[in-house]
């Protein structure tokens, strides 16, 4: 008896959060614009255009769609040094955010999609929590 | 022929009034556009440069001299520094911080009589009460040992908590008369915070050394009233300075876009955050059409564009010899220092100080005399004369 409750609350367990209900693509897009909006905007602009040789451009950005696990580190884990966007040097900081990762996916889905910018592809919170910091010394 | 004079006429008049009417247009627009004077100067010459004092520093929000050979700084990230001669020694003993968007370890005070009591003050985000609910501006107070820090005592925290990432302020500075005032921005909800004295966010708050609300603060006979607002309707104070002689508490807070403001703290005064404003939301869209209003406090100079600032300091000692008396501000937005000239209660010069040195998130005047900045991604700089 034992058992079969314990294994019952494992099933339920793992079953819980397989079934925590996942966003569309659509819905994550639009949670993702409630980020940018407040944690984005500041530096990088309603336009997603940034400053010339500041903050880097996310609209039309080739660092952007070249490096989608690297933004997500970025986001995930703040980002410093020499990046190269649309063939311009920047050497700032970004701060980590804090955000969680389900935050990180909506917000990552948000830009990929927005200021003409398309991408297929879907963000998940999942792929964010795999994503390392190792990534960014490379 | 009468008709074809008249339509001739209603014609040439009504062509009148469109070029007026482009005319009025054009002018408001470029009235709207336009930087509030006095207008910002680039020096050709200069006869200072700097120095780097302390590297190696991501976000040195907070600063606050123990002597001319040491000091604390704050990394937002959530590490206190002790500094002696550029050598950086973490402190141990920080309460746990909420960090995320502008929330983290923020500014950093010591106690006017630290010398004897070793005590020191910090702002930063908290979220201690374990609700999962974000997190809101707390100031603390602790005894600060070598690189120890012990009884530390929580003086205020605002609540509610938010997962909002903006606007915790927060500054901490002391009047002579035994109080301690400290700024918290109104999280990311202005139609709510700043105006209502029931709630904490857009205020500047004033307690007793020990965290105690003093008699005479302004609202403590109002009923549901926060009893440590000293004065509301603000938007995100990144600034405070107490003036060197008139000993009032000088303030400067991100607005809008364009609505970067300097204030004068009075006690029980509203400064109007999101009622009156000179500037607009990030998208462009208009937050209100009024600059002004009944009961609400002008500011003492607002920055249109806005410069993000950040920091605030009096050059009081003479160290630079045409800055005496001079306000300086940090600009994080154009990554210089503001230098700013006053006359009869008004800025009548303003001038950037070391241009695209980086994000200037602080300044302070040292011990020594000399102005320190805290800039991001380069740390602790001395501004030194050169000749």
């Amino acid at each position: 008896m034992r058992l079969f409750a314990f294994l019952y609350c494992l099933v339920v367990a793992v079953f819980s959060t397989h079934l925590k209900p996942q966003k569309s693509k659509a819905e994550s897009i639009a949670a993702g614009e409630e980020i940018y909006q407040d944690f984005c905007i500041q530096c990088h602009l309603s336009n997603g255009e940034g400053v010339s040789g500041v903050f880097p451009p996310i609209k039309a950005s080739d660092y952007l769609f070249e490096n989608i696990n690297r933004s997500i580190a970025g986001i995930k884990y703040g980002l410093k040094g020499e990046i190269t966007v649309n063939d311009e040097i920047y050497d700032g900081v970004m701060a980590n955010q804090g955000l969680e990762e389900e935050e990180i996916a909506d917000v990552m889905n948000y830009i990929l999609n927005q200021w003409g910018n398309q991408s297929e592809e879907f963000i998940t919170p999942q792929q964010v929590a795999t994503v390392p910091k190792s990534i960014l010394q490379k | 022929m009468l008709v074809k004079i008249l339509q001739k006429k209603q014609m040439y008049l009504s062509m009148k009034q469109i070029s007026l009417l482009i005319a009025f247009t054009l002018i408001i627009q470029l009235g709207c556009a336009q930087e509030n004077l006095p207008m910002i100067e680039t020096p050709t010459e200069t006869n200072y440069s700097y120095e780097v004092v302390v590297d190696g520093l991501e976000i040195p929000w907070g600063m606050a001299f123990i002597s001319t050979e040491e000091l604390l700084v704050t990394e937002k990230s959530g590490t206190l520094y002790r500094v002696k001669e550029g050598q950086k020694t973490i402190i141990n003993g920080l309460p746990e911080i909420y960090t995320r968007g502008q929330g983290g370890l923020l500014d950093v005070a010591l106690h006017p009589n630290f010398s004897e009591n070793k005590i020191i003050y910090i702002t930063l985000g908290a979220n201690m009460e374990k609700d999962n609910k974000g997190g809101n501006t707390a100031l603390y107070c602790a005894t600060l040992n070598g690189t120890e820090l012990s009884d530390v005592k929580l003086l205020y925290k605002a609540t509610p908590n938010s997962k909002k990432g903006q606007h915790f302020g927060s500054r901490i500075v002391f009047d002579q008369e035994g109080h301690v005032y400290f700024g918290v921005g109104d999280r990311g909800n202005r139609d709510e915070n700043p105006q209502d004295l029931a709630r904490d966010g857009g205020k500047v708050y004033r307690l007793n050394l020990d965290g105690s609300i003093p008699e005479d603060n302004p609202f403590v006979n109002e009923v549901g009233a926060k009893k440590a607002v000293f004065s509301y309707g603000h938007r995100n104070p990144q600034g405070m300075v107490v003036h060197p002689k008139t000993g009032q508490v000088w303030e400067n807070e991100h607005g809008p876009q364009g609505g970067d403001e300097i204030n004068i703290i009075k006690k029980g005064v509203n400064y109007g955050w999101p009622k009156i404003t000179y500037g607009i939301n990030y998208s462009g869209t208009p937050i209100t059409d009024k600059t002004s209003a009944p009961n609400m406090e002008q500011p003492f100079y607002y920055w249109v564009p806005s410069i993000a600032p950040s920091g605030m300091a009096f050059s009081t000692s003479g160290v630079y010899k045409e800055w005496k008396d001079n306000l300086f501000v940090g600009s994080l937005k154009f990554e210089y220092l503001e230098r700013l000239v006053i006359q009869n209660n008004k800025v009548v010069k303003r001038e950037k100080v070391l241009d695209k040195i980086g994000r200037v998130r602080n300044v302070v005047e040292g011990p020594d005399g000399y102005l320190y900045l805290g800039v991001e991604g380069k740390g602790i700089v001395k501004i030194v004369p050169t000749s």
